[in-house]
């Protein structure tokens, strides 16, 4: 089809097309950039733990006063007698539970003049067993063996303790080095590393940036004196709530001056499905955001193009006399559509690049991935080609007798 | 002259219902999207205690190491106060009201037999914490330095703690256990919840919605080891009362300009005497002092995910907006014929440019009533969202008045172009055309 025409009618509507195409343009950047915002929203709530998630579940008591060996041998006992449970163990937290220690890390010994600061991953202390409960292995280095378990030292953890880190944070600290072997402290705490892990997800994965959701550190510990009253099972699947329930009781049974804390003794998916609650919940509102945008532009287009139709009635009118035919008219406002929001379209690109330059600067947001440009340009056109369906199609209706009325 | 405008306006309108529709619609959900984030924002930036606000100070000195990282994760460690310091600043009592404080949770005990305890969040503080932030007594009052300096088992209770625990508020002299300890009430505070927390540590961002619902003596906390939440940094060995080890907040009351010149002044003279001691390393011009706004602002209090879909909506605003410039665009041109008629019978370019002027009001008005209803939907959904500061979300009337004037104004503005295109319509020619 000759775009000729279209061209020459155009440029006598300049300012009407100009609009379409800034709306256009102005559609296609925050379209870009609100999926992107929506799809890495998505990509976080996909952290992976590191842990079995869907066999876990967390149980915690509060017990002041409590004598904690007395309290964790009671406590594992009743869980391990729990029909269904197939294992028991006392850690610190878990990821998407509370925290139990954020702490500053130094790569050189206390007391030393010039200090190097590590970062402040979060540490997870583990009793007997719980590295097999929670199924986290080290992919580099090795297990632990029951003379590493040893009973803090009153305040916080072991004074000296070999760890397992995870790769990202290893190589946050020892940039493109082996980490195995390798000595850090905290306060007067001394770690080396044992063991490099896939992955462990910090309690609150994302929450100081992405970068660091799997900054976390794992460490055997004797349980006693800091590591009591929150414990983990391990149960099929499809038995966990069942035998989490259970748990639940006979903990309560088995410690009745203790205190359950309800809201951390969920399954591991009920706690990450809270975690992320704020984001879903911030998606779902960018979602709406994108839907509104498009319905208001899909709006503007029918809107001006039935005014237009109903313009050029008469000389639509002449060119059916003239020979034209419905498909003819028909195509004209299609292609018509099509030329607007292709140049809103080349306009939208570079907004949407500004736009995520902005934000970049902002909100510590990463580049936008170039490929989301033409998924955005590809659903504008989409959107322009139904939009201008109806008023194209009541311009292929108007019968040619029309040329011969007079207004 | 203007009602025949409005006239004509309501008439034009009714006339293509289908086109007018379209445009209040696109005013309606532009305007009620940029408000419901507006409002939102707007709850959550307000100032906390209208009525002590522009007396409160935060003190802010710099105890870190030289070496120290600055650009953390973490935020500023110095944002806090070492034990040795604050009681420094208190002593000196340059400023007529202050206290230290920091927050802690902890187990309370019910005092019916049958109840499980429960945790709380409350406030470990010197004594003058009520004068300073001007809390009101039910009954009782709160200790006093005396009683600071003794490590005295004492608290203070919120109404509504009063309430769940006794199931009244004459309770003082009672006995409350929280933790490990027992304490003896001194008074009940009627509730009070500044929004944000702003007292509290910055650290614990978001502290919208939560409230005090007890608090005890700084020292007495202090000396039963109880938790404190909260951010805590320390550089050297050494437990909550060594100089290297922050956790506290101080605020200060100043009356005048002079009065925050000398404390000013006093928090520099402090730290450099502080360095020629060889506990600060840090240059004593890092000491300073913000006031209330002014902290909230450095703190950064209001989420980004906040200001994000602020923008969002705004920008959802523009693309309403050029919607509006387009359709009017439309809807006057159609009239071109009408405005020869008009202009042939002698109205003039800037009674059409009048004319269409006064429509696109009207439209503006419409898509604003449109916008308010719209806007309450989105409170409605904020309000029952997961965000802790979500439940604040209300639109009040100044808010109310903006909305509508937000949309009459985007939609004048809207209208300008459209109506001038339909004042430059050259007369002669359409009606030849015709």
């Amino acid at each position: 089809m000759d775009i000729r025409p279209i061209l020459a009618a155009l440029r006598r509507h300049r300012l009407a097309t100009l609009l379409i195409a800034l709306e256009i343009a102005l559609a296609c950047a925050v379209l870009c950039n609100a999926c992107f915002l929506i799809v890495s929203r998505l990509d976080l709530m996909k952290v992976p733990s590191g842990v079995d998630e869907s066999s876990l579940a967390q149980l915690r008591l509060d017990c002041d006063g409590c004598n904690e060996s007395d309290l964790n041998a009671r406590a594992l006992s009743a869980l391990r007698t729990v029909p269904g449970t197939q294992a028991a163990a006392v850690v610190s937290s878990l990821p998407f539970g509370a925290p139990s220690g954020y702490a500053g890390i130094t790569l050189d010994p206390p007391g030393q003049a010039e200090r190097h600061y590590g970062t402040v991953p979060h540490f997870y202390a583990g009793g007997p067993a719980a590295a097999e409960a929670i199924g986290i292995r080290p992919v580099q280095g090795r297990r632990f063996s029951s003379a590493d378990f040893q009973p803090s030292d009153g305040a916080w953890l072991p004074l000296d303790a070999p760890v397992w880190i995870t790769r990202p944070l290893a190589e946050h600290l020892w940039p493109g080095k082996n980490p195995l072997g390798k000595d850090f402290w905290s306060d007067k705490y001394h770690f080396r590393v044992a063991g490099i892990l896939d992955h462990l997800a910090q309690p609150e994965p994302g929450a100081r940036g992405v970068a660091t959701a799997q900054w976390s550190i794992f460490l055997p510990m004797a349980p006693g004196r800091q590591l009591a009253g929150n414990y983990v099972i391990k149960a099929a699947p499809a038995d966990l709530p069942r035998v989490l329930r259970d748990a639940r009781a006979a903990l309560i049974r088995a410690v009745p001056e203790g205190v359950l804390d309800l809201d951390q003794s969920q399954t591991l998916g009920d706690l990450r499905h809270r975690y992320f609650r704020n984001d879903r919940a911030m998606a779902g509102m960018l979602v709406g955001v994108i839907a509104a945008l498009l319905l208001v532009t899909a709006l503007g287009i029918v809107g001006l193009a039935s005014f237009w139709v109903a313009q050029r009635r008469k000389q639509i009118g002449v060119r059916r006399a003239l020979g034209a035919t419905r498909s003819d008219i028909l195509r004209y406002f299609q292609t018509e559509n099509f030329l607007i929001v292709s140049f809103g379209i080349g306009l939208g690109m570079v907004l949407a690049f500004g736009l995520n330059l902005a934000l970049m600067s902002h909100y510590e947001l990463p580049r936008l991935p170039l490929y989301y440009l033409p998924i955005g340009a590809l659903s504008l056109w989409v959107l322009g080609q139904l939009a201008v369906l109806a008023p194209a199609l009541r311009a292929a209706a108007v019968p040619p007798v029309v040329a011969t009325r007079s207004v | 002259m203007f009602a025949y405008y409005l006239d004509l306006a309501l008439h034009s309108l009714r006339r293509s219902p289908v086109l007018t529709s379209l445009m209040v619609l696109a005013i309606g959900l532009g305007i009620g999207a940029s408000m419901t984030m507006l409002t939102v924002l707007h709850v959550m930036t307000r100032d906390p205690l209208p009525a002590l606000s522009a007396q409160l100070y935060y003190p802010h000195l710099d105890p870190l190491p030289a070496n120290y990282p600055t650009n953390n994760d973490w935020g500023d460690p110095s944002d806090n106060f070492t034990w040795p310091d604050a009681m420094a600043m208190l002593k000196a009592h340059r400023a007529d009201q202050q206290a230290a404080m920091a927050g802690g949770r902890v187990l309370v005990w019910p005092v019916q037999t049958g109840r499980l305890p429960f945790r709380v969040g409350g406030r470990y503080a010197t004594a003058g914490f009520f004068d300073l932030f001007g809390l009101r007594f039910e009954q009782g009052r709160g200790w006093t330095m005396a009683d600071d300096e003794a490590r005295a088992r004492v608290a203070v209770l919120s109404h509504g703690l009063a309430m769940q625990l006794f199931g009244r508020t004459d309770v003082v002299g009672r006995t409350v256990r929280l933790g490990d300890a027992r304490f003896q009430v001194m008074g009940v505070t009627s509730e009070w919840a500044p929004q944000p927390q702003f007292y509290a540590d910055a650290a614990g961002k978001g502290n919208y919605g939560e409230a005090d619902r007890f608090f005890l003596p700084l020292a007495t906390a202090l000396d039963l080891g109880m938790s404190v939440s909260g951010n805590q940094a320390s550089w050297k060995e050494g437990g909550k009362t060594s100089g290297y080890y922050t956790w506290l907040q101080v605020w200060v009351r100043l009356k005048d300009a002079a009065q925050v010149r000398n404390y000013r002044q006093f928090l520099v003279d402090y730290s450099a005497e502080q360095k020629r001691l060889g506990r600060f390393e840090r240059s004593s011009q890092n000491a300073a002092l913000y006031p209330l706004m002014g902290w909230l602002e450095h703190e950064k209090l209001v989420p980004g995910d906040l200001r994000l879909q602020l923008w969002l909506a705004l920008s959802f605003l523009i693309v309403c907006l050029v919607n509006i410039v387009a359709l009017l665009l439309a809807k006057f041109l159609r009239r071109s014929g009408e405005v020869s008629v008009r202009r042939a019978l002698g109205a003039t370019r800037r009674d059409i440019f009048l004319q269409f002027g006064i429509e696109s009001a009207l439209v503006g008005l419409l898509g604003g009533l449109l916008g308010i209803a719209i806007a309450q939907a989105g409170l409605w959904s904020v309000r029952h969202r997961p965000d802790s500061y979500a439940h604040i979300a209300r639109m009040d009337l100044s808010m109310l008045a903006l909305t509508v004037l937000l949309a009459i104004a985007g939609s004048l503005l809207a209208g300008m172009l459209p109506a001038w295109r339909a004042s430059r319509v050259v007369p002669a020619l359409q009606l030849k055309a015709q």
